[in-house]
């Protein structure tokens, strides 16, 4: 499958990443080399095959919902980057 | 005793060491910190350093060990992969997103290996949110290979591999989604296993693709691995994914007695594609087993052609989706000055990951967006259980399925990081084990031209012991696991 520097830019989006004009073209290239290497799988036959998503089809587990931890709010916000008052800081998203 | 002999001990020695009071962890803790200083300038191997918190720990551990209430690794230097999270100290996996990030719990496994008595000597570079297999993509800087400065140590455990072949740790932690402590563990000549999916608790460990992470131990034999890997395992509770099986002590029923053991040889692996050298040296290893009483087998694994396709469909799509969650606004790095919420998402996200994390993000997203979804990750999802099929049928006919852990030996910096397939193509004897769910080791098996070799052994879900057993064995029968990197060049 074809993929072209418009394709890549629109996907880029979706991953919120940029990617720069001047690079967009060797971006393309690479990313189209390893969907070639992916097309592969179009040449084997899985009718009728379940998809697999975990190795030894293992159900999910749950456990009750009770609290097993504390409250650690500092610890946890102190790796955010910007904070103001116990509070994430974002720009404004709201005129 | 001298520095050089206690940096090359294996575990097991060191423990009878420190239980007879023939060396203090206090000691031990000292000369690896001093290895670490001697040798990390040259090989890059260590991102974070913790000498107070190590020796405060190693006292602890002497303390215990006088009232005779040690553990089974108390006093045990060890170094964890940066990507197990480190309650207080920096946990980076390789990248500038999480540079500066301090998590505010353990790993699980970092707090059972804490219970079992280790010093925490630091943290190992490793590939960026370990997404390479050469230790290239780290935004620390790549690590040396020891054996040779100008070539890769693999990855992505990398920094681990490199570490314990140096001596600054007799024991390191990696992690493996698609051999990413097999082939390090092969490229710088240690003891690398990858345990069964489900096996060891992924609480903790900085997720890259959540159906394929596994940690495991690197060390200097297998019967230290086997050690390791007790302390390691178990339920959690954390881990919804981990199995609820009974942890056996792999270290007191290792049994070196192959008498009957059958060893599979897949005719996919063994083909002209593979290199003369590495076969060589596969076959030396393999012989051996023979010799001890194990029977080869040639088998068949038709569909092993289509790991890497698989792979490289499943993994980018999982990883797209927990790599998500660095948004530049709950911790992580963030972008200077963003104009709006859209801006810091996608500054934050473009400057934080490195090139080849994006291209997987892109591919991932790709693969799971809407009208590809079929035709992409349902479709690697399908292949995935034909490939894992292909195992079952032949651990019907064999009980170890045997290979190269890697094509090659460690190759020079930049010779395929301009070429992303090339660069996947290292992984493509250990890919189908993770697409499996299935226990991989790597075990030394001589050099060429002064490079090591590692024999791959593949077990049955959950069968860690019997691929320990025939490593512990080759171990007792040959000297190649004791082969050194010369240092003399790299210490300073």
């Amino acid at each position: 499958m074809s993929v072209s520097p418009q394709d890549v830019e629109k996907v880029a989006l979706l991953a919120r990443l940029t990617i720069s004009e001047s690079d967009l073209p060797e971006v393309t290239e690479r990313f189209a080399r390893v969907l070639g290497l992916v097309d592969e799988l179009n040449t084997i036959d899985t009718q009728d095959v379940v998809p697999m998503s975990n190795p030894h089809d293992m159900e999910q587990r749950l456990r009750p919902d009770a609290v097993t931890r504390s409250n650690e709010r500092e610890a946890l916000m102190a790796s955010a980057p910007v904070q103001e008052q116990g509070y994430f800081l974002v720009p404004k998203v709201i005129d | 005793m001298t520095d050089s002999t206690l940096l090359h001990a294996s575990v097991s020695h060191l423990r009878q060491l420190l239980k007879d009071r023939a060396v203090s962890s206090e000691e031990l803790t000292e000369a690896c910190l001093k290895q670490i200083n001697a040798t990390n300038e040259a090989l890059n191997a260590i991102i974070t350093v913790c000498p107070e918190q190590a020796l405060e720990s190693a006292r602890a551990a002497d303390s215990q060990l006088a009232k005779g209430e040690s553990k089974s690794l108390t006093g045990i230097p060890l170094l964890h992969k940066d990507i197990f999270c480190t309650r207080g100290v920096r946990t980076t996996c390789g990248s500038r997103m999480l540079e500066q990030f301090v998590p505010a719990y353990d790993a699980t496994v970092v707090s059972k290996m804490k219970a079992e008595g280790v010093v925490m000597l630091g943290k190992c570079n490793m590939d960026e949110f370990a997404m390479g297999s050469s230790n290239e993509t780290s935004f620390f800087g790549t690590v040396k290979n020891p054996w040779d400065l100008s070539c890769v140590p693999g990855g992505s455990s990398g920094g681990s591999a490199a570490a314990l072949a140096t001596g600054m740790a007799p024991l390191v932690t990696g992690t493996d989604t698609g051999g990413s402590i097999r082939q390090p563990a092969s490229l710088c000549g240690v003891t690398g296993l990858k345990p069964t999916y489900g096996r060891v608790s992924r609480l903790g460990i900085i997720a890259f693709a959540s159906s394929l992470d596994q940690a495991g131990p690197m060390a200097r034999t297998a019967e230290d691995c086997a050690l390791a890997l007790t302390a390691m395992a178990g339920m959690d509770d954390g881990d919804s994914t981990s199995a609820n099986l009974p942890v056996p002590d792999f270290h007191g029923a290792l049994n070196p007695n192959l008498q009957g053991l059958r060893i599979g040889l897949p005719r996919e692996y063994f083909n002209d594609d593979l290199n003369a050298d590495v076969r060589a040296r596969v076959m030396a290893a393999l012989s051996e087993l023979e010799k001890a009483g194990a029977s080869l087998i040639d088998i068949d694994l038709p569909h092993s052609h289509y790991a890497i396709a698989t792979y490289y469909v499943i993994a980018p799509a999982e990883a797209s989706a927990n790599l998500a969650r660095y948004d530049g606004v709950r911790f992580g790095y963030r972008c200077e000055q963003p104009s709006d919420l859209e801006d810091l998402y996608l500054r934050s996200r473009s400057e934080g990951f490195g090139e080849e994390v994006q291209r997987r993000i892109l591919v991932g997203t790709y693969a799971l967006s809407a009208g590809f979804y079929d035709a992409y990750f349902n479709k690697a999802q399908q292949v995935r259980r034909v490939i894992t099929e292909d195992f079952r049928r032949a651990f019907e006919q064999v009980d170890v399925i045997a290979g190269p852990s890697a094509p090659g030996v460690a190759f020079p910096f930049g010779a395929k990081q301009q070429d992303p397939i090339a660069m996947y193509m290292e992984d493509i004897y250990t890919l189908a084990v993770n697409l499996a769910g299935l226990p991989g080791l790597s075990t030394p098996a001589g050099l060429i031209n002064g490079m090591p070799v590692g024999l791959q052994l593949i077990g049955k879900p959950f069968d860690e012991q019997t691929i320990l057993n025939a490593a512990h064995r080759l171990q007792i029968d040959t000297d190649w696991h004791t082969a050194r990197p010369n240092l003399e060049a790299i210490t300073s």
